[in-house]
């Protein structure tokens, strides 16, 4: 079954409000001022070893709104997202996150966005209050340890505080990860695949933290289609070779579409 | 400053909790000593022997915290926390010469007093070849964080570090048997040309610093 022709690179414009707009400066002091994109990507492409990995992504997300990415496996998608984390350079097309122009501005972008990806990030032989007090300092958060214990409070592993990263199981692991990614209240987060390993109770208590009520626009990485596309505004689905075959309202893609491009895969 | 700090104390916590550099690096030196002493069938040394016995013993222990210099940063995620926070990333350059400074310094507390007691029949020129030794440690240290940050990087990393490093270390080591030989001489430490190495052995440790910090944040870069 093939994406409705018509839902097809929907959207697929840069956003008026992006680095990309061509408008003079006197056009635009006529209008008024759009609250700038979280994030503007435009003909975004990636290249590993002159193999591309993501061509031709144009997309958009507005502040407060959450980004569904679906897509196989090598589709692009954590390629996607370490991009937008400053991670990884884009190989060409223009990409701005928070008003940053990457990778040329990445510092300004850096320390505003809460990167969840594969690894944890968490230093496995210092306690788990060591490692997010690591971060925490980096990021300069204020009252570092009022923070920390509020933060595994909530997700349930305040007594796990003086353990070793090393002795905690993946879940746990997964729970402090999001910790991580949350200590220094980002305004972006990206997150590949949050509910990795996480069990339904788990996954309850991250809710509050990089659920749709969390208080940051986020672009979500994940294989659950449903709840994606009933969690995300925005929805951006990639082919097997990296190539957009849907981006625009997340209403605007049924599930059974979406699931068409994992090539029956599902 | 603050990130510095931040980096430079967790390394130091994850070492003294871990204990993985320091006692290798000690046992190869002392056990290396051990090979020099009956492998030469001398208890005394003197001169450029001296030097080149405890300048090499050095060297390749300092090899063994320069392989490990990056091991947490590349497989626990560390290179991507710090490139995603709001910090310099020549921070961790400079922590990381820290780190290896002190733990060559630790290192040399243990294996001075030994090459002493198996080696020299004085302690007259211990004192200023401590200050030449703090000088090789700043050399070794800034070149080797900079070659191991390449090197984490690369899929030969066990191959390339030494094979970039040692080249490169040359000069490092050649100013500082110059200035350690006439310390270590028979008959009590002459001064002559010691001025002269250790001020070599200080520019090149500057020309490395400054290299380092001014390469590091591309060199983080993917």
């Amino acid at each position: 079954m093939e994406v409705p022709a018509g839902r097809c690179w929907e959207n697929r414009g840069v956003p008026e409000t992006t680095a990309v707009e061509t408008e003079s400066g006197s056009d635009r002091a006529q209008q008024p001022a759009a609250p700038e994109a979280v994030v503007a990507t435009h003909a975004l492409r990636r290249d590993f070893a002159d193999e591309p990995v993501l061509r031709d992504v144009t997309l958009s997300l507005d502040a407060g709104e959450t980004l569904a990415v679906l897509g196989p496996n090598g589709a692009g998608k954590s390629t996607l997202l370490r991009i937008l984390a400053t991670l990884l350079r884009p190989s060409g097309g223009e990409v701005r996150v928070l008003g940053a122009e990457l990778p040329r501005m990445a510092w300004q972008a850096r320390g505003r966005i809460g990167y969840l990806g594969h690894d944890p990030m968490l230093y496995r032989d210092l306690t788990l209050a060591e490692a997010l007090r690591f971060h925490a300092r980096l990021h300069r958060v204020a009252d570092v340890d009022a923070r920390i214990a509020e933060l595994l409070a909530e997700v349930g592993l305040g007594r796990r505080a003086d353990q070793l990263v090393r002795t905690l199981s993946a879940g746990q692991l997964q729970r402090a990860a999001v910790c991580r990614c949350v200590l220094h209240e980002p305004e972006l987060l990206l997150l590949d695949e949050p509910g990795a390993h996480l069990d339904p109770a788990g996954l309850a208590t991250v809710s509050a933290l990089i659920g749709p009520e969390a208080p940051a626009a986020r672009v979500l990485v994940t294989h659950d289609v449903e709840t994606a596309l009933a969690e995300g505004q925005r929805a951006l689905a990639l082919r097997a070779d990296g190539i957009p075959a849907y981006e625009g309202p997340a209403a605007g893609l049924a599930p059974s579409d979406a699931l068409t491009i994992y090539g029956g895969r599902v | 400053m603050n990130a510095f700090k931040v980096m430079l104390a967790k390394d130091l916590r994850v070492e003294l909790r871990t204990l993985q550099s320091l006692p290798a690096m000690a046992l190869f030196a002392v056990t290396t000593f051990v090979i020099f002493r009956f492998g030469l069938d001398r208890t005394s040394l003197e001169g450029s022997l001296a030097a080149g016995v405890l300048l090499v013993t050095v060297l390749f222990a300092a090899l063994l915290a320069i392989n490990r210099l990056f091991v947490a940063e590349r497989d626990e995620g560390g290179f991507d926390a710090i490139r995603l926070a709001p910090v310099d990333p020549s921070s961790l350059y400079l922590a990381k010469v820290a780190a290896l400074v002190v733990y060559l310094l630790a290192l040399e507390a243990v294996a001075l007093p030994v090459f002493a007691v198996f080696f020299l029949d004085g302690a007259e020129g211990m004192a200023p070849l401590a200050g030449i030794l703090l000088l090789l440690d700043l050399g070794l240290a800034a070149t080797g964080a900079l070659v191991s940050t390449i090197g984490a990087n690369s899929r030969a990393r066990d191959l390339l570090t030494p094979l970039v490093l040692l080249p490169l270390l040359v000069p490092l080591m050649i100013a500082a048997a110059g200035a350690a030989e006439p310390l270590l001489a028979a008959g009590g430490p002459a001064y002559d040309e010691v001025g002269k190495w250790a001020g070599t052995l200080a520019l090149y440790d500057l020309t490395f610093l400054l290299v380092g910090y001014a390469v590091y944040d591309f060199l983080l870069e993917d």
